[in-house]
């Protein structure tokens, strides 16, 4: 790994983060930081050695597929920010061409 | 009151659960204004539920608070955060079924870093958290109102949520017991995601034996998580009174090195002496890759966060901005506007290292480091038992005296993320106080680590530690 350099305010529209200009100037030395101390790893040889996603020895059981009950729609509903005809409202997403 | 005690009463006809949950809200009336562990709780609906509690089940007429992160059907759902200020649960978390199936009443939402980041509680982005101990000081966190509402006895016992520390680390400072399950023990359904591959919900009691008590409760699969473990749950309390004669438990030398106020290795030598003296057998042994935890922790968790927390989008609940221009303005905004600057931090962090190009450099590699963590356990726990370690370097910092570098802050998790990244359970049991920093008696914790699903032996051997403290 070389010194890190990281672009705070690309890497946030790529976490749709609008970052203020005083964050950026906050945030580029405290990631650069740490980014720094995870330099640390690259002292380890890996060569050899799986990657371990989490920490089970078994994953991805199945359940029986039987049909249950869902939440209402009134339900689902009950925390949307905007809503009409029983639907989530958002601006318009397709724009003209 | 512990659990425990307050069962005893109840079944003996000596006090009922509608009184139990009056007594505890004139405990929060008279302390929590200075506290301010609770966000809020509802009285009403906590004495109906009183009114109606089966007192033959094993959690009968408890109340139980819950960390802000965990759903109660009904009840606010915030995780501390602007961004579901005024998010009200659509469902019961799994956890929460289970307490009530176990009789027991969800009272009160704690207080907690905004989304479970930070070791202080001081990321709420609602209130500030106090210390019941010194309120000079941080109560820990992630799960600070928790910790500190047991420790103020306003609440009997609690329910938290641990990534890398977020349980033991509170019950630490405030000198409660702190239980982080295996990873799988314990169904995440219903628990707000901050990193899927370490959360895991816990108790936090006045006793081991209440840790026990609702381990008992809330452990077992779960149709809704995958990840939730089918291995039958063991009855936690036939062995809880065992003892540890001829039991091995491991000191791992890289613990108890530079670092470590003095004060809490005295008193951690106090606990070790006394297990000892119990007839246990002290074995030094290595986890050489200790020190690794905390920048393999610091990839994996914001890695995991910033995808996690990729559904706060504005859309479907919680903030949406106002007046968006078009919908990537709508997602911009309302993330800005409704995430604090921690959570930012790690939201970026972890998509930086996910991104094109540096993906196998840092992720890629902090999962093999994680293998290496895994492998450390798996070959101490073929000499020993259990491991015995410090919870936190330091007792209680005060509050606001953070700095403005978070890798220091990150640095003081270095012992309680090991058991994370590792899957396997861990509990901090209170042993004793030390002064630090100006107070003559802060709590310090002493961090039990067991092999995976082996909680009743992890149980087993905090008991002892705690008759002996």
């Amino acid at each position: 790994m070389s010194q890190p350099a990281i672009d705070v305010r690309y890497v946030a529209n790529l976490a749709r983060l609008e970052l203020s200009d005083e964050e950026i100037a906050t945030f580029q030395p405290q990631l650069e930081a740490i980014l720094r101390h995870a330099e640390s790893l690259s002292a380890l040889d890996l060569s050899g050695i799986e990657a371990s996603a989490h920490a089970n020895t078994v994953f991805g059981p199945m359940r029986e597929d039987v049909p249950h009950e869902s939440m209402s729609v009134e339900t689902v509903l009950q925390n949307a920010p905007d809503q009409a005809q029983g639907q989530i409202r958002v601006p318009k997403v397709v724009t003209d061409a | 009151m512990t659990i425990a005690s307050l069962r005893r009463q109840l079944l003996a006809g000596e006090t009922t659960a509608p009184d139990i949950v009056r007594a505890l809200s004139k405990e929060i009336i008279a302390r929590d204004p200075q506290i301010q562990a609770y966000l809020s709780y509802n009285l009403e609906t906590a004495l109906a539920e009183a009114e109606s509690a089966d007192l033959e089940k094993p959690l009968g007429g408890i109340p139980i608070a819950i960390k802000d992160n965990i759903n109660v059907l009904g009840h606010p759902c915030g995780c501390s955060s602007k961004f579901l200020e005024n998010f009200v649960s659509p469902y019961d978390a799994t956890v929460i079924k289970k307490l009530r199936a176990a009789g027991a009443i969800p009272f009160g939402r704690m207080n907690q870093d905004e989304f479970a980041m930070g070791s202080a509680t001081e990321n709420s982005a609602v209130q500030i958290t106090r210390n019941p101990r010194d309120p000079e000081r941080i109560p820990g966190g992630s799960s600070g109102g928790s910790a500190a509402a047991v420790a103020d006895l306003t609440a009997i016992a609690a329910l938290g949520s641990d990534t890398g520390g977020s349980i033991r680390q509170p019950a630490s400072h405030c000198g409660v017991v702190g239980l982080k399950p295996s990873y799988g023990r314990v169904s995440r359904y219903g628990l707000v995601a901050f990193a899927s591959s370490l959360d895991q919900i816990g108790p936090l009691t006045q006793s081991v034996e209440d840790a026990a008590l609702i381990l008992q409760a809330i452990a077992g699969a779960d149709p809704h998580d995958s990840t939730c473990l089918t291995a039958p749950v063991p009855d936690y309390l036939a062995s809880l009174n065992h003892g540890v004669k001829g039991m091995k438990l491991g000191l791992p030398k890289e613990y108890l090195g530079s670092g470590i106020h003095d004060g809490v290795r005295q008193q951690i030598q106090k606990s070790i002496d006394s297990l000892q003296a119990q007839g246990a057998e002290i074995v030094e042994i290595s986890l050489p890759h200790t020190e690794h935890a905390v920048a393999t922790y610091y990839i994996i968790a914001p890695a995991e966060a910033s995808s996690n927390l990729s559904r706060f989008d504005g859309i479907r609940y919680g903030h949406r901005a106002a007046n968006p221009a078009d919908i990537l303005d709508l997602y911009q905004k309302s993330r800005e506007e409704g995430f604090g600057a921690e959570v930012k931090r790690r939201i970026i962090l972890g998509t930086y290292v996910l991104s094109s190009g540096y993906y196998d450099a840092y992720y890629g590699r902090a999962q093999k480091v994680r293998t290496l963590i895994r492998r450390d356990f798996d070959e101490a726990f073929q000499q020993v038992d259990a491991i015995l370690a410090p919870v936190a370097p330091t007792p209680a910092r005060k509050l606001g005296a953070a700095g403005s570098d978070p890798i220091h802050e990150y640095l003081s998790d270095i012992f309680t993320l090991a058991a994370n990244l590792a899957g396997v359970p861990a509990i901090s049991v209170p042993a004793g106080t030390t002064a630090y920093d100006g107070a003559d008696a802060l709590p310090v914790g002493l961090q039990i680590i067991a092999p995976h699903l082996a909680e009743a032996k992890l149980l087993q051997i905090a008991k002892a530690a705690e008759m002996g403290s």
